[in-house]
């Protein structure tokens, strides 16, 4: 258990060292980088003073060195735009995007669920066919454009929730759902087939010849033992979800990471950007690691030494 | 000795033009079910719009006219010329602009499932062909690439280097590579244990020439799947990007962009959104159907091992 876990935490440190080259080396993509923090209009003085001071005259190695050790530090620089440390602008946004994250979970697995386990209990039905498409147009729809239909509906029509900004829970309601669609249709599938999976199995109808009551065969016997590889999406959703925050946030204008991010980038505010993608990926890792612990918690057939890091 | 056709039973002779037999005995399998017939309908229609946009357009998508902004859908505006889905803040015709907007999305999806598909393919054979070491750090690379929001890097690169066409392509292409190198070498790690590799080996036959003649044909049936989600996957991003202002040049009409210029005046002039958004939705939905429909002709094992690209969450 122990080994395992260290080996996850050595492997998370791997990716992020990987994250750190890649989010160090697109700010060298362009050629200049001092041009990214000076603008046209600098001299070519002003951007020998501005390149010695930013270190972008000493070799790439080192410059990366010093980029990793300030990083462990929490130190990204200051932001281009907002004059001051990006950490805590980064630390600011980020309980924000994941409250909508986890809400749009937590609607997507409230939705989904009795949706699959429907759909396969009562194969080839109406009700399945009916989920399923449900479920296909869910993962083709733009998140985009789902969030601009329902401000038109709820908001512009309806005038239930604001167009933009208003307080508490209302304002949360419309980025979940517009967030959280196609997590809910992935789900509904995956549940879906992995019922189908369980229902034919010999547990199944020696639960029922025991006498017990076909709501409980399907939710305590059933359902408990389809449940892994739909834990396992759901977890792999949360990853997802903080990613395509970026979007929901900018149709909403809901004061996020993702829009964080999309400001830093229009201003090309590199230090911020850095901050975020940073933040994100550790975060990530952090909750990937606590993921492969509760799946070992839910299946002791796990065998933690030997699952594949992945 | 020379053989006649004709003498052989017509079992092993086969009929007169298999190979046209065999494509129309596939169309049929393709075909088979209701939801790949629509999904074939749906791209029939895009592919037309894209091939010949200036043909089918009513109007120049990039032309102005202050005078008949905000036209109503099926009104005519101020000049008389019918404006079937409406016109936008700066009075192009939406129609006009929706129809060529097809010619973007779909030359930028497969473009950027070109870069994804050789980049992936080429890593996907190296993997499984040469094994050991190289094998190990290209899946590893994967599972890094995998297990991050991808958006976020393609947004800080795009940020870098400008907005343009080719870094769009790019950037989608190369942020999707993962899932074809993962089919790709599973493929090929079961390919290379056949009885026919071995024989070409032992004939002494080049590693490059086994790679080409043998085992990629045996690969592209899971390629072929894998590349139709992928146009799906490719298009929502560039639309994705596009929406938030660091896709394509405004001056090139894209759904996405008009959904970002739409979205400005929704609570007002609904068309301005709608239609390019569904265009999106359809398009897609049409790739996934017919992606559906391939994946149970061509190969029905397929799905469980199908890997899902990293950016189709868009």
């Amino acid at each position: 258990m122990i080994g395992y876990l260290g080996k996850r935490l050595l492997w998370a440190l791997a990716v992020l060292a990987g994250i750190s080259l890649a989010v160090f080396l697109v700010v060298h993509l362009s050629g200049d980088p001092t041009a990214l923090y000076m603008g046209p209009e600098g001299t070519k003085e002003d951007y020998q003073i501005l390149r010695a001071a930013l270190g972008f005259d000493r070799p790439l190695p080192e410059q990366y060195g010093l980029f990793v050790l300030r990083a462990i530090q929490g130190d990204f620089g200051r932001s281009l735009r907002h004059r001051q440390p990006t950490l805590p602008l980064v630390l600011e946004r980020f309980p924000r995007t994941l409250v909508l994250a986890v809400a749009a979970l937590a609607l997507a697995t409230v939705l989904a669920l009795p949706l699959g386990v429907l759909a396969a209990v009562r194969r080839g039905s109406f009700l399945d066919s009916g989920a399923m498409i449900l479920a296909l147009a869910g993962q083709c729809m733009p998140t985009f454009w789902l969030g601009i239909l329902l401000i038109l509906a709820f908001a512009v029509n309806l005038r239930w929730v604001p167009v933009y900004g208003g307080e508490g829970v209302l304002t949360l309601i419309l980025p979940a759902i517009t967030l959280g669609v196609w997590a809910m249709a992935r789900t509904a599938r995956i549940t879906r087939s992995s019922m189908l999976e369980v229902l034919n199995q010999d547990f199944l109808r020696t639960a029922r010849a025991k006498g017990i009551g076909e709501r409980s065969v399907i939710l305590r016997h059933a359902l408990r033992n389809g449940a892994i590889p739909i834990v396992t999406a759901l977890g792999l959703e949360l990853g997802n979800l903080l990613g395509g925050a970026v979007i929901t946030e900018a149709v909403f204008a809901y004061p996020g990471i993702g829009r964080l991010a999309v400001e830093a980038v229009v201003n090309k505010d590199v230090p911020l950007i850095q901050a975020v993608v940073f933040t994100v990926a550790a975060a990530l890792l952090l909750l990937n690691i606590f993921i492969d612990l509760a799946y070992a918690a839910l299946d002791p057939r796990v065998r933690l030494g030997h699952a594949h890091a992945a | 000795m020379q053989l006649d056709a004709g003498a052989l039973p017509a079992s092993i002779a086969g009929p007169a033009r298999p190979a046209t037999r065999r494509a129309w005995r596939r169309t049929r399998v393709l075909l088979g079910s209701g939801g790949a017939r629509v999904g074939a309908a749906i791209l029939l229609v895009v592919l037309a719009c894209a091939a010949a946009p200036g043909w089918l357009a009513p109007a120049d998508p990039n032309e102005q006219n202050l005078l008949a902004r905000f036209t109503r859908p099926a009104t005519r505006a101020a000049d008389g010329s019918l404006a079937v889905l409406g016109t936008d803040q700066l009075g192009r015709d939406i129609l006009s602009r929706v129809i060529h907007g097809a010619k973007t999305s779909v030359l930028i999806g497969l473009a950027a499932v070109l870069v994804a598909g050789a980049v992936g393919t080429g890593l996907g054979l190296l993997a499984g062909m040469r094994g050991g070491p190289w094998d190990h750090a290209i899946m590893r690379l994967a599972d890094m690439q995998f297990a991050f929001p991808f958006i976020l890097l393609a947004i800080t690169v795009i940020g870098v280097l400008g907005a343009s066409v080719r870094n769009i392509v790019l950037v989608v292409g190369l942020s999707n590579w993962v899932a074809y190198a993962r089919v790709v070498r599973a493929e090929t790690l079961a390919t290379r244990e056949k009885a026919f590799v071995d024989a070409a080996r032992a004939l002494g036959v080049s590693l490059p020439s086994i790679v080409l003649r043998h085992v990629l044909p045996n690969v592209s049936a899971s390629l072929i799947v894998v590349a139709t989600f992928g146009v799906a996957g490719a298009i929502l991003t560039e639309a994705g990007l596009s929406f938030l202002g660091l896709g394509v040049p405004l001056a090139i009409p894209s759904w996405g962009g008009m959904l970002a210029e739409g979205r400005q005046f929704v609570d007002t002039r609904y068309w301005l959104a709608l239609f390019p958004g569904a265009a999106l939705f359809v398009t897609v939905m049409g790739i996934n159907l017919l992606g559906d429909a391939l994946r149970d002709a061509l190969d029905p094992y397929l799905q469980t091992r199908q890997a899902r690209t990293s950016m189709d969450r868009l």
